[in-house]
Order: C-alpha cells, then structure tokens, then sequence
C-alpha cells in the first residue's frame, strides 16, 4: 500500500486515540468530576445541587457514554463551557490561535532561511575554520532554552538600549501588520533559535551524506559545475530529511511557545493552556491540548505530503 | 599516431601532510584514439583510484595526484596536461572529452530526478542544447543504447528501472556528447551473468560505431577477452604486466596474472571439473541429504485489507539427493530461488510442500546435521562477540557447555581453517573477509555436521583469496567426508568445486546432472544462454548476442499450479527439463 | 568501555563534553550530599541582593539565600530529574521497541500505534496534560518527561532491532537453533547499546532542559526547593536590578546541555561508523 494512503487512513484513527487519551486523561484527575470543574466553589454546592449538575453534565452515565458525548459534541465544535470566563472553549481557543501559529510559523521560517543556507555552506567547507564556526554556533544554539535566549534578551533590551517590546495585548497583523511584526519578531526569533540550530546540523549532515553518495560523483562526471552540483543534484536529496525534522521540530515550537508567550506576554495559545491549568480549568485544558495536537497532526501530514512531493520513490511507490 | 591519452609515472596518494599514503606507485600507459585498454586486478589493486585520476574526480575522494602526467589530446588538438588543469577547465573537460560509468546503476543516478532531466543535462551542459532540443536528443540517446519505447522512458525514474536498463541509461548519458574517451568503472560487476553479456555486448558494439577510445576497468580478466585491445594488470599499485590482449592471455609472464587466469572458467570438453569422486560408487551408500518436491511460496497481498491475491513461487518441486563426500552446485541468477532454497533446508523459510532427510554420520549425537555458511562474512558474525563466543554458539545452541575439550576442538578447528590460534580473544572486525569466512566455517564445523550448504560463500571474495578458500573446502570435504551444496551465480567457482551441478531458473531445475556434462554439453536452452553468457578468455573479440528475453513473473495467481514436468535424459547422470516449443 | 573512554578523549567534543558532565555529576552528588558552601534555603535578611563577592561567589537572591549553594541543589535536582525520567523511558521504550521488532505482527500493530497516539502530542503539552492531571511536583516531572520520551526510545530501539533481526547473524543463530533468550540478549541487545547510549544521552540533554522549562513555568519544582528553572523565573522581574541572578542559572543551564550534546554527538561518531567517516 502507498504511503500517504496509508498515512492518510490512519490519520483519523490515531486523531481518534488521541481523543479517547485526553478524556482519560482528564476523567483520571483526583476528585470528582464536579469539583474538577468547578474548583473549590464546588465545596459550596448541596447533594442536591450536585446531583442535578452531574445530570446537567451527563457525568452520572457511563464513562463509554460520557466518551460518546464529548466526542460527538468535540466533532461539532462543542469542546465544552470555560469555568473560569463561562465562554465556549472554542471561542476562547480561536481567539487566542491566530498569534500561536502565527509566531510558530515565524519560527520556521527564520529557521529555514538561515539555518538552511548555512548548513549548506558548512558541508561545503567540511572541516575548514568556517565550518567550525557553524558547527559551534549550531552546538551552542541547539543546548540553550528558549527562554534563557528569552530572558536575556529582554535584559539586553532593557538595560543597554533602555526599551521594552509591546506586551500585553496582542496587535493584529490585518489591522497594523508593521505594528505586528514588531511585536512579534523578537518572541519568533527566540522561538526559532535553537529550531534554526537543528536545521543548520541536520542540513549540514544530510548535505555531507548526500555529498558522498555515487549520483553526485556521476554529476561531476558528467560535467556539472561545481555550484550546480549542489543546488541542483545534491540539495533536493538533502532536503528530504530537513523536511522530516521540520515536522518534529514544529511539535517543539508548539509547546516552546507556552514559554515564550509566557517570558514576552503575550497573549496565545499556549498562554492560555498555561493558565488553564494553573486555574484548574479541566474543560479548557482538554479543549486547548486537544485542539494543538490536531494542528501537529495536520502540520505533520503537510511534511509528509512536502516529503512525498522531493521524493519520488514515496510518490510512486517501488517499481 | 599520437596517443589520445598518455600518462606517465601517474602516482596517487590519499590523506593530508606528513600522513600521505601512497596508493597508485606509478602508473604509466598510452591509449590510442579508438583503442580499448582493460585495466585488470583485485580490490585495493589501485585500479579504481587510476581510473578516477584521470578525469579527477579523485580529488573528491579526499585523494591527491602526488606527481607524474596525464596528457590529454583534446577534439581540437590541444594537449594538455590533466594534472596541471584548473577545477573550472576540469568541469569542461568531463563530460564533453571523457565519459564515465560506474560500478552501481542503482545508486549512479540522482533518485529525485527523472531519466530525461539527466539526459538532457548532458546536452545542455556541453552542447548547449534545451527545450525541445535536447528533448530530441536525449530520446535519441535512449534508442542507440536500444531502449525501447525511448520517449516514456525519459519520464521515469531511476528507482522504476532495472538494474541492466539503468546501466543502459548511464551509458547513454556518458556518450552523450561523443566523447573521446570513456572509462568504465567495473560496469557489469553489479549485474547478472546474462546482463552483463548484454551490457558488454552494447559497449563493445558502440565502440564501433562512435570510435570512442575506452579505458575498462574490470577483476574479472575473462571479461577483458571479448573488448580489450591492451591489457594492464595491477597488484597493491603497482603495475605488473601490460601488452596486447593475446600476449596477456596466451603467454602472461608475470606470476600474478598467471594466478588471476588459472579462476577463469574453461567448460569446454570438462576437464576442468573435479574428478576425485565417483558417484556410481557413492551410490551404494544411504544419501546425505534427499529432497523431494520441496515448494516454497511466500504470499501476495495487496489493498488495505491485506487481502491475499498470488503468491511468488519461489521455488518449485525441487528434488534431488546429495552424497557423502559430493559436491551439489545450485546455479542460477538472482531471483532464481536458489538461496530460498538452501533457506528451506535450515528452517529459515517454510515450505509449502515437499520435504527433505537428513541422514546423520553413524555414531556421532548429532544436534544439528545441517550447517550453512553465509555469502557476506561481513554480517554472518556478530561484531559485538569474539571468536570464541561465536564459535561456542552452536554448541551451546545444541545443550553443551564451554568445557577445556570444547576449547581444544576450538584452537584445532582455528587452525585447520588456517587462522592464528589465539584468535579466540579477538572480534570479527580484527579479521579480512577471506578470514572471516574461514572462521565460519569453523563454526559451522564445531558440531559435526554432515551436510554444509554453502550460500554465496565464496562470491564476496576476491578472486585469489576465493581460491584459497576453495582450496580449503575441498581439503575439508576429503577428509571429513562432507556433503555440500553449494549455492552460486558464479560458473567460474562453480566449474572448480562441484561433481554435480543443478541449474535453477524461476524457481524450478531445468537442467541437472554430472558437472562436466551439464558444463561441456548443456541441453536446456536456459543452461546453453547462461554459459554462453559467461565470458571466457576463449572467446576473443567474439560479438555478444544482444539478448533481450526476461525472466517469467514468478508471481502466479491463487491456486495456480504449475505443470508437472517431463525430463529427458542425456547419459547416466544428466537430465534437461522439457521445454514447450511454443516458448 | 576502555576502547570507548580512550575515543571519547581523542575526540574535541568528547573531551570537553565528558568534562562537562563529570563536572556537573560531581556538583549534583555533593549537593545530595549536602555539601554546598551554604544551607540553600537560609536566608540571610542583611545580605538581600547582593552582587558576587568573596563570601557569596555568585551572590545572593532576594531573600538572601546564597545564589551558588542553590545552584548546586538546583544541579542536582535537575539531575535526579533528568536521569530517573531517561532512565525509565530508556527501560520501558527498549522492553516495547525489542519485543515490537521481534514478535511483530499484531503486537507490534499495537505498541506501534500507540506510540503514534503519544507522538501526536507536542511533547511539552504532553507533559502539561500529565501535569494537570495529577499535579505539579517533582515526581510529576520525572513521569511526565519519561512519558514523553518512551516512545521515542520505543522507535530508536524498534527500527534498528528489525535491521538486526533480518542480518545474516541471527539468521545463522537460528540455524544453529540458538534459544529465543540468547538471540534477543546476545544478537539484538548487544548491538543495540551502541545507539541507545548515544539516544540516552541526547535524551538526558533534552530532559534537562524539560525540567528547566517546566520549572520555569512553575509546574515543576516547587519553591522553597531549588531548581534552575526555578531560580530563573524568580530572576524575571529582578533582572535589571540583580543580573547575576539572570546570567548565573542561565550559563548553569546551557552548559549542561551543551555537555550532554556534545558527549552524544561524540558517542555517535566513536559508536556510529556510517557517519564517522563524514567526521575528522
């Protein structure tokens, strides 16, 4: 069977476990459902009141009934009240989505733009004093944190040219897109820090590995001049792995953001999930985890497509 | 006549300051325009690193040319020394005065580009053609190396090709622009017998055509017989010998070419078969091993559901029986079932039929009869165990412990295969592949066996190092009284170590019977095609046959059964299978 | 292991990789031990903020408390972290990545998916549902982060157990009828330490700076105990006025991981020999 069918058939089986691990996961919470939800107010509540909200929330059924439920109203869109703010989840998710993945997106790009032509450069120049220079950059960009960038950062900015990035709300990149960008390179520039590292080893890697394969040696045979050799013969195979990394990395910026929506305030995603579960708001824990995974899953069939697109061999399948 | 290419004193080295070393001492050779000279030896021999000084490439490999010259006579005229040219003259030079093709169609292509792309790449680079142009010309390109349906194939893919029409590909794009030299780097080494007779045969027959001078580099010195002009024989970088073809063949004065000449097969009349055993007389006694109808299949599935819809008939009703003290050769290509085979008679795949008995040495508790030696001694040992772990192996497999007789039947067995007895410390990778192949057939020895299947053994081996494993083999069978069966594509190794030979093709035995019949009389149309395929130093200049019948599907649908055969017997001990006329 | 002590010293990044780590070890046990310049967590009112001296090398924090002592407990914190979360996933991603490979089929099926399922997650939310539902904490850290990593061992060991299982050694194994134990400790496990000490180590790179980040983000460690995320987070907002409360756990940190990258990247050229060549 082809690989992106088979990809593509176990897409929604495993979107599927994943649903079934977050309501577990949730449902696994000491307590009962009840004071989960509603935190230490539930302390308030009478037998009587319990029972009726248990009724309300359908938690006196079955857990394979519960499951049916939320599943269900997760497929249209319903992921649940927030018991902090009293607003649909969702709505609450969209409306803080649009920085995350904006910042994210950010990330990868820096990443690619500089780590790419970098490791490039560095295979090219294997084990000259440049090559040695990238390697030490990529080895110190891959070992810090992003909030240690993060922070130092800040107190560069503060202490030596006595300024302080936008914080707080967020700017909308349609309503004032300079304004956006502003805000927000400095936070995708953190983000994509150590990202741009791995891109810059694994290019760098992959470029030597493909560098020494016999189709480059017949390139050369034939001719091909120097450059041409690698852009054209030599970099369409090295960036098969580059795109599989990408995907795993995004997983990374995905979470990575929690930390520096956190260091830069900023109101995204990961933000919320952050305070949600600080507050104990299971619901929207549940929506905001849920709702990630999706996006690395779907982030994670684009590579495979991207993966499937440079490589002919996945395209077509054997002979 | 000025020579094409001249090269004077040409050393090679590999490494950087005080740490050269030196690999090619000294090379020097003139090829004419349109001449073929076949650079002849074994691996490390330096001939690859010679070949690749020559247009260069060496200086990717981390190689150097440390000093001598290198003259080219360029299509203008101009001579110039290729030692001296710059990376950006070197860049023009290749491809359009010197072509090259390389040991492994499989990985010479770019795997993400389509054949066409590459083709036309040559034309643009050199002939600064494009569009539809060198559309044009790359189609032309694919029908002189006699691809058919040409203007699809440009559409493909290197991975949706064989091995032989990748070869095809690979020449086409290296004659692409007329070059006026061409160097093949061991072109057939990666390929069947069959074709690689068509792969030489299309070389030798574009030589004529386009008048191309070749430099071809080979370890098969019976290959050298049907295209070379001149040989050069190498040995660890130094040259040995060189001299028009029939000089070298007929009358070699260095030692070493005499050695490489005695592995070439000769077939014809027989004589070069052993005759130290006679079967008549064997025949009294109980067979080793007997096989009947043995069948193996494996599954076809296709579909999300897995659904089973055929399966590959990987070997079909094959029977025969093995004496004491007898040689048994499979024959055939890859993909014949060969190796199945031997598989089957160790358990490692299942059979859907048949079966096999195996007849033990009275009086020895054996645990396992039936041993196999592997063809890749670089994998068949664990690297992470030493010798004696490994050769404990099959003893402790059986229930026996590592006692003081067990280590003395260890350091015996150690130096009876002819390796150093205090190997039992080291690990495999301390050991060359000749040695490694010894030490498994030490291991296979430690329990006694009396049949040994022997898969490939010997083919991942050089040439004089093949020999003395042989040699070994059959001092071994002598005095052990073994029974081998010996699985191999190579006739040459097979002529020197079998009694009896059975050839397998799509899975079935066309043809068996007493070696030096089956070799010097073959009946079988299949049988005649692979020996005739088999370059020998008899056949000189001889044209190949341009051969283009594949191989059957051996993937049949559900429930197929194959018809039952019908043998025809050519003497006491040699059968053909039938063959339907219609075919 | 001589041979591989003797590469790891000819190697640049091995040797300054391995004296990170052998530092930052030493560091971690004597904190354990008890042994720090000062008691981490007393606090010296008078000496609120003040900058590295001779008495307080690295200084003091907002309480007072000696910003070296905690940095050392926070070593070791983060260590005890690091090595019990890698150590477990290491365990249970090898138990399921062997037996996936070498039983195949339906047991395979499952594992396999399932290791899907957790990598379906963005690793830190991984931790963050675990954390949430069980609660900020030490041991939360150590399960959320061997959660995470299990099955990313589980396929660093499955893939190269199945290469294995399918080289020439095992087939000749089961020819000599060597028992199903002895093919999967002697053939399999012994050729699959050389990578899954290089994963561990990545892996303890990787867990160090979980730890850090969770720390950081207060679902970790939690105060008065000190960890260095910890200590980077109480920094925040003192950073201008106190930088070596900023700049001290954050080079702590960073060197770290650099010394485990380094020590895996050159366990991979000594163990790996594919990519040794590409390598001076």
């Amino acid at each position: 069977m082809n690989y992106l069918t088979r990809r593509l058939v176990t897409f929604p089986l495993i979107m599927l476990g994943v649903s079934v691990l977050v309501f577990v996961a949730i449902r696994m919470v000491p307590g009962d459902a009840i004071t989960a939800m509603l935190g230490t107010e539930a302390g308030l509540l009478t037998p009587d009141q319990r029972k009726a909200l248990a009724g309300y929330f359908g938690i006196d059924r079955s857990w394979t009934a519960q499951y049916w439920h939320w599943l269900l109203g997760a497929l249209q869109g319903d992921l649940g009240l927030s018991v902090t703010n009293g607003k649909p989840v969702l709505d609450v998710i969209l409306s803080r989505f649009p920085l995350t993945i904006e910042l994210a997106l950010l990330a990868v790009v820096i990443a690619l733009c500089i780590g790419l032509p970098l490791g490039v450069f560095a295979a090219t120049r294997n084990q000259k004093p440049s090559d040695l220079a990238v390697r030490i950059f990529a080895m110190l960009g891959q070992s810090t944190p992003s909030f240690v960038i993060g922070l130092l950062i800040l107190y560069i900015l503060s202490s030596v040219f006595g300024i302080l990035p936008t914080m707080g709300s967020a700017v909308s990149l349609f309503e004032d897109p300079i304004g956006n960008l502003k805000q927000l390179i400095l936070p995708a520039l953190t983000l994509g820090f150590s990202f741009t590292a791995s891109v810059t080893r694994i290019s760098r890697s992959a470029m030597l590995d493909v560098l020494n394969d016999d189709y480059v040696r017949t390139a050369r045979s034939k001719g091909v001049p120097a450059l041409q050799v690698i852009w054209r013969h030599a970099l369409p195979n090295a960036l098969i792995p580059v795109v599989t990394l990408s995907g795993v990395e995004f997983g990374y910026l995905l979470g990575g953001a929690v930390l520096v929506e956190k260091i830069y305030a900023l109101p995204g995603l990961g933000r919320l999930a952050l305070d949600a579960i600080l507050q104990r708001d299971y619901a929207l824990v549940q929506g905001c985890v849920l709702f990630v995974a999706l996006n690395f899953m779907i982030v994670n069939l684009l590579v495979d497509l991207a993966y499937a697109a440079l490589d002919p061999r996945i395209r077509l399948g054997g002979r | 006549m000025t020579p094409l290419l001249s090269v004077r004193d040409l050393r090679v080295g590999f490494g950087k300051g005080d740490a050269v070393k030196e690999i090619v001492h000294g090379v020097s050779f003139d090829l004419h325009p349109g001449e073929t000279l076949a650079i002849v030896g074994e691996s490390g021999s330096g001939k690859s690193v010679t070949a690749l000084s020559i247009n260069r490439l060496i200086d990717y490999g981390g190689g150097r040319i440390l000093s001598g010259a290198i003259a080219l006579r360029t299509r203008k005229g101009e001579a110039l020394d290729l030692t001296q040219t710059s990376p950006q003259r070197m860049e023009k030079i290749r491809g359009a005065e010197i072509g090259m093709i390389f040991q492994e169609p499989m990985t010479s292509l770019n795997p993400v580009k389509t054949i066409g792309w590459q083709l036309e790449e040559a034309f643009r680079l050199h002939r600064g053609l494009s569009g539809a142009a060198a559309h044009k010309a790359a189609i032309e390109a694919l029908e002189r190396v006699r691809i058919p349906d040409a203007e699809r194939r440009l559409g493909y893919y290197p991975h949706q090709l064989s091995g032989g029409m990748l070869q095809r590909v690979m020449i086409a794009i290296a004659l692409a622009t007329n070059p006026r030299l061409l160097i093949a780097d061991e072109p057939t080494t990666a390929l069947d017998v069959s074709v690689q007779a068509q792969i030489m045969a299309l070389l030798a027959e574009l030589k004529r055509e386009t008048g191309t001078g070749m430099i071809f580099i080979t370890h098969d010195i019976g290959l050298v017989a049907g295209i070379a002009d001149r040989v050069l024989v190498m040995q660890a970088g130094d040259v040995v010998e060189q001299g028009p073809l029939d000089q070298i063949l007929d009358a070699p004065q260095h030692p070493y070419t005499q050695h490489l000449l005695k592995a070439v097969p000769h077939f014809a009349g027989g004589e070069a078969v052993r005759h130290d055993f006679r079967r008549v007389d064997a025949l009294k006694q109980r067979p080793a091993l007997t096989v009947d109808d043995l069948t193996v299949r494996f599954p076809v599935t296709s579909g999300l559901l897995r659904r089973k819809t055929g399966a590959v008939h990987a070997v079909e009703s094959v029977s025969f029986d093995l004496m004491p003290g007898e040689t048994l050769a499979i024959v055939g290509e890859s993909g014949s079932g060969k190796s199945t085979t031997a598989r089957a008679l160790l358990d490692l795949v299942q059979p859907v039929r048949g079966s096999f008995e195996v007849r033990g040495l009275e009086g020895k508790s054996q645990h396992r009869p039936v041993q196999m030696v592997f063809q890749n001694p670089y994998a068949s040992l664990n690297p992470r165990l030493n010798v004696e772990s490994l050769l404990a192996e099959p003893v402790r497999a059986g229930g026996g412990r590592l006692t003081s007789a067990m280590r003395d039947r260890m350091t015996y067995l150690l130096a009876r295969v002819g390796l150093p007895t205090d190997s039992l410390t080291r690990y495999p990778h301390e050991f060359s592949g000749g040695q490694r192949q010894r030490l498994c057939i030490a291991r296979a020895l430690m329990v006694d066996p009396s049949v040994l299947v022997l898969d490939e053994a010997v083919s991942a081996l050089d040439v004089s190092v093949q020999a003395k494993v042989l040699e070994l083999l059959v001092d071994l069978q002598k005095e052990l009284h073994l029974a081998y069966l010996f699985v191999s594509h190579d006739m040459a190794v097979v002529e020197r170590i079998a009694h009896r030979i059975a050839v397998v093709y799509a899975g079935q035995i066309v043809e068996m019977g007493d070696a030096a019949a089956v070799l010097s009389n073959p009946q079988h149309s299949y049988t005649r095609r692979l020996i005739a395929a088999v370059p020998t130093i008899e056949r000189r200049r001889e044209r190949f046959e341009l051969d283009t019948r594949s191989v059957p599907s051996l993937v049949k649908p559900i429930g197929y059964e194959p018809r039952e055969a019908s043998w025809i017997s050519y003497g006491p001990d040699h059968k053909a299978r039938a063959e339907e006329l219609s075919a | 292991m001589a041979d591989l002590l003797r590469g790891l010293l000819r190697h640049p990044s091995g040797r300054i990789g391995g004296a990170i780590v052998a530092l930052y070890i030493i560091v971690a046990v004597l904190a354990h031990l008890g042994v720090t310049p000062y008691d981490p967590i007393q606090q010296f009112r008078i000496d609120r903020l003040k900058p590295p001296s001779g008495a307080h090398w690295m200084g003091t924090d907002m309480f007072g408390r000696d910003v070296l002592s905690r940095l050392m407990v926070g070593i070791g914190q983060s260590f005890l972290v690091a090595f019990a979360s890698v150590g477990i996933s290491a365990v249970i991603g090898t138990a399921l990545g062997l037996t996936a490979a070498w039983f195949g089929h339906l047991w395979d099926g499952v594992v396999m998916r399932l290791m899907d399922i957790l990598l379906a997650f963005p690793a830190v939310l991984l931790a963050l549902l675990i954390i949430a539902v069980i609660g900020p904490g030490t041991g939360t850290s150590v399960m959320a982060i061997a959660f995470v990593y299990t099955p990313i061992f589980t396929r660093v060991v499955r893939g190269p157990a199945l290469s294995i299982k399918s080289r020439d050694f095992v087939d000749a194994a089961r020819t000599f009828g060597s028992s199903r134990v002895y093919i999967l400790t002697r053939h399999l496990m012994l050729n699959l330490v050389a990578p899954l000490t290089v994963q561990v180590t990545l892996a303890l790179a990787w867990s160090l700076l979980t730890e850090a980040g969770l720390s950081f983000l207060g679902l970790g460690t939690q105060p008065p105990a000190s960890s260095l995320g910890l200590m980077l987070s109480e920094s925040g907002n003192l950073m201008e006025m106190a930088p070596w409360l900023l700049v001290f756990p954050g080079i702590a940190i960073m060197l770290g991981i650099l010394g485990f990258n380094l020590l895996g990247d050159a366990l991979r050229d000594i163990l790996d020999p594919k990519t040794r060549s590409a390598l001076a």
